[in-house]
């Protein structure tokens, strides 16, 4: 109604409009986690569901108190794992990338079996693993063997994304491969990659809980997925929840710090991460 | 990339030659014969423009004098400092996109061709400011290019192709892109910087108006596969400015350039 009484002015009513709008996407979201909670504390109530089915969510939260010692234990072992396997996507993938890009015949021989690690279902490799490697081992290898391809593939694009003509100014200019790969090739393929290494990171955790729900009846591990195969033995479903909980918001951190990597790293020149305005 | 199928200098018979191409051809791997054959001789300190419609091989024959692309046949002769061969810094190319890298700031990209010599911090610094100078652009040294508008990143790409004080300077189309305001300027200040440095200077473009406005010679080239059709020489005195932009003589040599560049067009449909 007032919009269409009052003319639009100026840039200071355009100013607290997109801090209302910033507001809505922020606070919508958290309106539906709490309705979400609430539904589910209210059908718990109502229909007496004993917690060895499902739990309130102040049993799982209470869970998660009483429960820190071991289930932080739990969080470190798999965050660790996580990011061994994460750093070995995104080195492996980076340099096959370049190895690649050295040269035609090893990509021509390797590609094919990148592919073939990447399509066949990790959950379907990591059993065999098991047992050729010590648990430890394994269950980074599965990390890496799911987080490295979209680094991979990533960053053969950048590669090969650059500006012709810039390529030209080098030819010209009597660069040598090495100096054409740092000063150009790699800052060029920058966004690819870290767009990768944003995948790669996602990815890392789930190769991590995969292998870790493989090895879980092996016992010897103690990492989140595991705690959720013991406590589902166990009939204990608060702590299922609980650990659960703690895999996505280790999830969503893990996201959030690369995009924010990525941000810092891209924000003085690169579309993806310039504001509107400009 | 294929060898050259002939590189050398200058004939010494005539050292004051800065390029010569002699019988230059050019086939594309397609089959397509873009160039020639193609003569052009070009004295050192000379201004000319290279005029014809797009696809007459006049980005080729530029690639071909910077060395980018090898001549299918025919000799294409660049004179060096002191005769040596062609190198990086006897040439500097302008392109017809200012081809700046997004992730560096003016300052870097000026200096790229330095650092890819190589050449020592304390005089590469001194030559990016001088360069940066020239151009007009020493307050803009730590802006990113994107910051620029279209002229002024044409500025830097001009900087940096003068960074290595080459002898000749190799412009392809470089002012097509940009609003003619903006046009006219760079045009002033590249003719004042040209009688500044006294460079060799190739220029390729598809305007009448701005190749008599420049050039001591408009060399006209017919298309596909592109050859010389004519040569105009504009002897206008120096320096050029305003005046000589509105002049009768200016439009008298615009009309004999357009005409000469009719049959250039010819059987093309518009």
């Amino acid at each position: 109604m007032s919009s269409l009484q009052t003319p639009p002015l100026s840039a200071e009513q355009g100013a607290p409009d997109n801090r209302i709008l910033r507001l809505v996407r922020i606070g919508l979201p958290v309106v539906v986690l709490a309705a979400g909670i609430a539904i589910w504390a209210l059908v718990v109530r109502l229909n007496d569901i004993p917690p060895y089915v499902l739990p309130g969510p102040g049993a799982v939260f209470r869970t998660l108190m009483m429960d820190w010692g071991v289930l932080s234990q739990s969080l470190l072992v798999t965050l660790r794992t996580t990011l061994e396997g994460f750093i070995a996507a995104a080195v492996g993938g980076v340099l096959l990338a370049l190895l690649f890009n050295q040269s035609k015949w090893l990509e021509y021989s390797l590609f094919p079996y990148a592919v073939i690690l990447q399509v066949t279902p990790v959950i379907a490799i990591a059993p065999l693993l098991l047992i050729y490697l010590p648990q430890e081992t394994a269950v980074i290898v599965c990390a890496w063997i799911v987080g490295f391809f979209p680094v991979l593939a990533n960053t053969t694009l950048g590669l090969n994304s650059v500006d012709r003509n810039l390529a030209g100014l080098f030819q010209l200019y009597g660069a040598s491969r090495l100096q054409t790969l740092l000063y150009l090739k790699l800052p060029a393929a920058l966004p690819f990659i870290l767009g990768g290494l944003r995948i790669a990171g996602g990815l890392a955790l789930i190769g991590a809980v995969v292998a870790e729900i493989a090895a879980g009846s092996a016992g010897a591990g103690s990492g989140l997925a595991y705690r959720i195969a013991e406590s589902g033995y166990r009939l204990n479903i608060a702590r299922m929840f609980a650990a659960l909980l703690l895999l996505s918001v280790a999830g969503i951190v893990i996201y959030g710090l690369l995009a924010l990597t990525s941000h810092l790293v891209l924000r003085r020149w690169h579309e993806s991460a310039l504001g509107k305005e400009n | 990339m294929a060898a050259p199928a002939a590189l050398s200098e200058a004939s010494p018979g005539t050292p004051d030659l800065a390029v010569s191409l002699r019988a230059v051809t050019k086939t594309y791997d397609s089959g397509v014969m873009a160039l020639g054959p193609l003569d052009l001789a070009v004295r050192k300190g000379e201004f000319v423009s290279l005029l014809g419609p797009s696809g007459c091989g006049k980005s080729t024959a530029l690639r071909l004098i910077a060395g980018l692309n090898a001549p299918t046949t025919g000799t294409v002769g660049v004179a060096g400092p002191g005769g040596a061969a062609r190198t990086g810094h006897s040439i500097g190319f302008v392109f017809q996109e200012p081809t700046l890298m997004p992730w560096t700031s003016v300052r870097e990209n000026v200096r790229l061709p330095l650092k890819l010599a190589r050449t020592p911090m304390p005089e590469a610094n001194r030559r990016v400011d001088e360069a940066l100078a020239q151009v007009g652009l020493a307050e803009f040294a730590d802006a990113y290019p994107r910051e620029l508008s279209g002229g002024m990143k044409m500025r830097v790409s001009l900087a940096r192709a003068l960074v290595t004080n080459p002898e000749i300077l190799l412009m392809d189309e470089p002012f097509a892109a940009l609003d003619e305001i903006t046009r006219f300027r760079l045009n002033k200040d590249l003719l004042a910087l040209w009688r500044d440095l006294r460079k060799t200077v190739i220029f390729v473009t598809h305007s009448v108006f701005e190749s008599v406005y420049l050039s001591q010679r408009v060399v006209v080239m017919t298309s596909r596969p592109g050859r010389l059709s004519a040569e105009i020489r504009i002897d206008a005195p120096e320096p050029r400015g305003e005046a000589f932009r509105t002049s009768a003589e200016y439009a008298g040599y615009c009309r004999e350039v357009s005409a000469a560049l009719v049959p250039s067009y010819a059987g093309q449909p518009g």
